[in-house]
């Protein structure tokens, strides 16, 4: 039925097109310097970090700003090299099962023109039974603007964390792990093996452990960073079982190779068809697990409110930036594999897509119950990151880059905003300790506003033109234009336009309790230094400006070169990369997502700047919410507000049934074996041990052993008996002896000779 | 040259060594038996040397009559100690070492 051929590999067209080349800028080959530069610093904070003036921070500072620096000439590297580079792409022989897939990988690709070729470089890393494991890097539009995000934003809460931290017991300490963060981050970007992209998973999640849990004293702290540590265990099960599949499944697609973690291998072959899409599902489902315990998609995501717990620089680092963002990335990486396996071209529903949609209006709503102001934020970017994530699995997927480029500006801006007030108010807690700390706190307040206006996606700020983009991605839009997308996701463009009618509502809600009415804290709060301002401002400017990097195709107020910038040095056109098609963008799609967003807004302020206002007036003292709200008048308000407090009661159900339900049985299971087995077997083994010791010493020591010394004792002691009679003290007997023998030996002498 | 009759003068003179050193009990004796041994290897070396028209065996004889006139020396000192001891020379009495 089917034929099994091998293509030869040769360079004028036959195998397979990777998309990528060896060759390239020194900068975009030698990328790994910039991982390299903050490891070292780790290691050098860790050793000498007590001993230098400023406990390490200096060396963590320096280390990501030059970081930071080669990042930013590796883009600009990156920019010549995508349009200018007309080198040797790679080839792959493989083995094609017929001819249908063979005519699928040549015409993959061609379609968009000159191929963006990816810069790849690997060493060996190791080798057994002959199988070659290699590191290295692979450097596409997505890596270098990982680079230059996680780069900047880690320069920035290096900056920033050397005030917020500052005289805390484990100061160096901090910057040690803060620097092997975005060195582990930054190895997950520039990964050329799943192998390698799994190792800097694990980095990364221990660096999270370790922050999360840095006051580890206090218990929730630690409870918090166990259980991130833990949840995310869950997760990198999946990305285990997947990496492996997929490594066996491209090895049976490869003819003189055992198995391949090679990425641009892996996602070329899952384009070209010469996967299975039985394989492709299975792998996609179980990477699919990793990202939803990293990337906190429901019904994984109960880490991350917790991990909260950890210094605010972290939780903007680590959960606003990058880490979570690891999971997204991941699935941009293995795109191709995504892409077939979840059938993404074509469809209206898919696991992935739904799983992003479901999380961003989940996260949305516990957004709405929260005190702690770092906890709506969290439970924002949970949101934010299901927006990304059901971008991806719309096929929208340079809407998702583009929507995690943005939201690490804003949501990092909003996180240090978060940690300026509670550094002026020494509180998260917005209904007790804040209120009306724009007086006080001017620039905290402009900048946070910022950040709050481009997180709601008002235009013109990074969070509209994303936010939109992605909207236009789920080409759901068959009514007012905005068709031509990867499929028909209606349902996600409802979900993505109820989410962000709930981001706007929430983040006003926030605004309000933390900055206006009367302030409700004790103390006079002041406003921060300028190594906590400075930062904020970079990032608040960046959350204005980002947007205009990707303005949509065919937006009539800017020229042709401005627009879709972003898209054209980020996604990738080449061999490993799936043919994605586009959406094309309204006018009326942008304006109802505006209206929508207003909506939300107006709302939401409705009910806090005129109401609450208003009832606080005639209170006399601050509110932050109404004596007579609906929760207390509507029994159905009640139940929501109560299920949303609870947080949907999954920590019960994970502790209450999961880990109880497990833990008793588990442990009773575990008791009886203990008893009834393991017991009864380490008995009898003592039993049988004494029993075989008994006869070893009577039979074997007493009798063979002792026998023999005794028996070698008594014969020489016989012999010697005897032999002493010779020894007769009488010299002439002995000459007697010695003459015989000597005649003896003679006599033999003379007959052997 | 006959060979055979200095080997069997020097092969009984051994003979005749041998016998007094195993069965004479004074230690005076013993050494003048013992004497007759090596005058007995010294007549075999002088007559193997002639009848090989070597200077060896004259040269080795030579040797052996020196190192015979020390090792009296010694034995008869050891003899005179001895005398002086125990007021005899009788070599059975003298069994300290037994076993």
């Amino acid at each position: 039925m089917t034929e099994l051929f091998t293509i030869a590999a040769s360079t004028d067209g036959g195998g397979l097109a990777l998309g990528i080349t060896e060759g390239g800028n020194w900068f975009l080959r030698n990328v790994w310097l910039i991982p390299l530069l903050p490891a070292l610093s780790f290691v050098g904070i860790l050793f000498f970090g007590k001993r230098m003036p400023r406990g390490g921070s200096e060396l963590g500072v320096a280390s990501l700003g030059i970081a930071f620096l080669l990042a930013v000439v590796t883009g600009a590297a990156w920019v010549d090299h995508r349009d200018d580079y007309h080198g040797e792409e790679v080839y792959r022989a493989v083995v094609v099962h017929d001819a249908h897939a063979d005519a699928h990988a040549d015409d993959h690709g061609g379609g968009h023109g000159h191929p963006s070729l990816a810069v790849h470089r690997t060493a060996t890393w190791f080798q057994t039974n002959g199988v070659e494991f290699t590191v290295g890097t692979l450097v596409d539009g997505p890596a270098v603007m990982m680079l230059l995000v996680v780069t900047l934003v880690s320069l920035l809460v290096h900056v920033y964390s050397t005030d917020y931290v500052h005289g805390d017991r484990r100061y160096t300490h901090f910057f040690a792990f803060l620097s092997l963060f975005s060195a582990s981050m930054l190895l997950l970007v520039v990964s050329e093996n799943t192998l390698q992209l799994l190792c800097a998973w694990e980095l990364v999640g221990v660096c999270s452990f370790v922050l999360i849990g840095h006051w580890w004293e206090e218990k929730p702290n630690s409870d918090a960073a166990l259980k991130a540590f833990l949840t995310n265990r869950v997760g990198d099960m999946g990305l285990l079982v997947g990496v492996t599949v997929l490594f066996f499944a491209v090895g049976s697609a490869l003819p003189d190779r055992f198995g391949s973690f090679s990425i641009a291998e892996t996602n070329a072959l899952a384009s070209s068809g010469a996967l299975s899409h039985t394989t492709l599902l299975i792998a996609s489902c179980c990477l699919m697990a990793a990202v939803m315990s990293k990337s906190g998609q429901f019904f994984l995501h109960t880490w991350l409110p917790d991990a909260m717990a950890g210094p605010t620089p972290v939780s903007a680092l680590i959960h606003a930036a990058t880490m979570v963002v690891a999971g997204v990335f991941m699935i941009a990486r293995m795109y191709g594999v995504f892409f077939e396996g979840f059938q993404i071209d074509g469809s209206s529903i898919n696991l992935m897509a739904f799983i992003g949609g479901l999380t961003t209006i989940v996260g949305a709503c516990l957004a709405f119950v929260q005190r702690d102001i770092k906890k709506v934020l969290a439970y924002s970017t949970i949101s934010q990151l299901g927006y990304m994530v059901m971008a991806l699995g719309v096929g929208a997927w340079t809407a998702a880059m583009f929507h995690l480029f943005t939201h690490a500006f804003f949501k990092a801006c909003l996180f240090l905003g978060s940690g300026s007030v509670s550094h002026a108010v020494h509180s998260f807690d917005m209904k007790s300790d804040m209120g009306g700390l724009r007086k006080h706190m001017p620039h905290t307040y402009r900048t946070f506003m910022i950040g709050t206006v481009a997180l709601a996606g008002l235009p013109p700020l990074a969070g509209f033109w994303s936010k939109d983009e992605i909207l236009v991605g789920t080409g759901g839009w068959g009514l007012l234009g905005g068709t031509g997308g990867n499929g028909a996701y209606t349902l996600m463009l409802g979900m993505g336009m109820l989410t962000a009618a709930l981001t706007a509502a929430y983040m006003t809600r926030c605004v309000y309790l933390t900055f206006f009415g009367e302030f409700r804290g004790h103390g006079q709060p002041h406003e921060s230094g300028p190594r906590i301002t400075v930062p904020l401002w970079i990032l608040a400017g960046l959350a204005v400006v980002a947007g205009f990097m990707n303005l949509p195709k065919g937006f009539q107020m800017a020229p042709g070169s401005f627009q879709e910038r972003f898209g054209h040095f980020v996604e990738p056109v080449a061999g490993y990369f799936p043919a994605i098609s586009h959406g094309t963008p309204s006018w009326s799609l942008a304006v109802v997502s505006t209206l929508v967003v207003v909506g939300g807004i107006a709302a939401a302020g409705w009910y806090y700047f005129v109401k609450v206002e208003a009832a606080s007036k005639t209170a006399g003292t601050s509110l932050t919410e109404l004596p007579d709200g609906p929760t207390t008048k509507y029994p159905l308000a009640r139940m929501g507000h109560t299920l949303l407090a609870n947080k949907y009661y999954l920590d019960h159900l994970y502790n209450g049934v999961v880990v109880d339900g497990t833990k008793g049985p588990v442990a009773r299971f575990a008791y009886r074996i203990n008893q009834q087995v393991i017991d009864r077997t380490v008995d009898l083994v003592g039993e049988t041990a004494v029993k075989a010791g008994v006869t070893v010493y009577e039979k074997v020591d007493q009798l063979v052993v002792d026998g023999a010394v005794n028996a070698s004792g008594s014969a020489s002691s016989a012999t010697g008996e005897e032999l002493r009679k010779i020894n007769s003290g009488k010299v002439q007997s002995y000459a007697a002896i010695l003459f015989a023998a000597a005649t003896v030996l003679a006599g033999v002498l003379i007959v052997i000779v | 040259m006959l060979l055979n009759q200095f080997l069997l003068l020097s092969a009984v003179l051994f003979a005749i060594g041998v016998y007094g050193v195993l069965a004479r009990r004074n230690g005076v004796l013993v050494l003048m038996s013992i004497e007759l041994i090596l005058n007995a290897v010294n007549l075999n070396l002088v007559a193997f040397g002639a009848f090989r028209e070597t200077v060896g065996g004259e040269v080795f004889a030579l040797f052996v009559i020196a190192v015979a006139a020390a090792e009296v020396g010694v034995g008869l000192a050891m003899v005179l100690l001895l005398y002086r001891n125990r007021r005899s020379i009788d070599l059975t009495q003298i069994d300290q070492l037994r076993g």
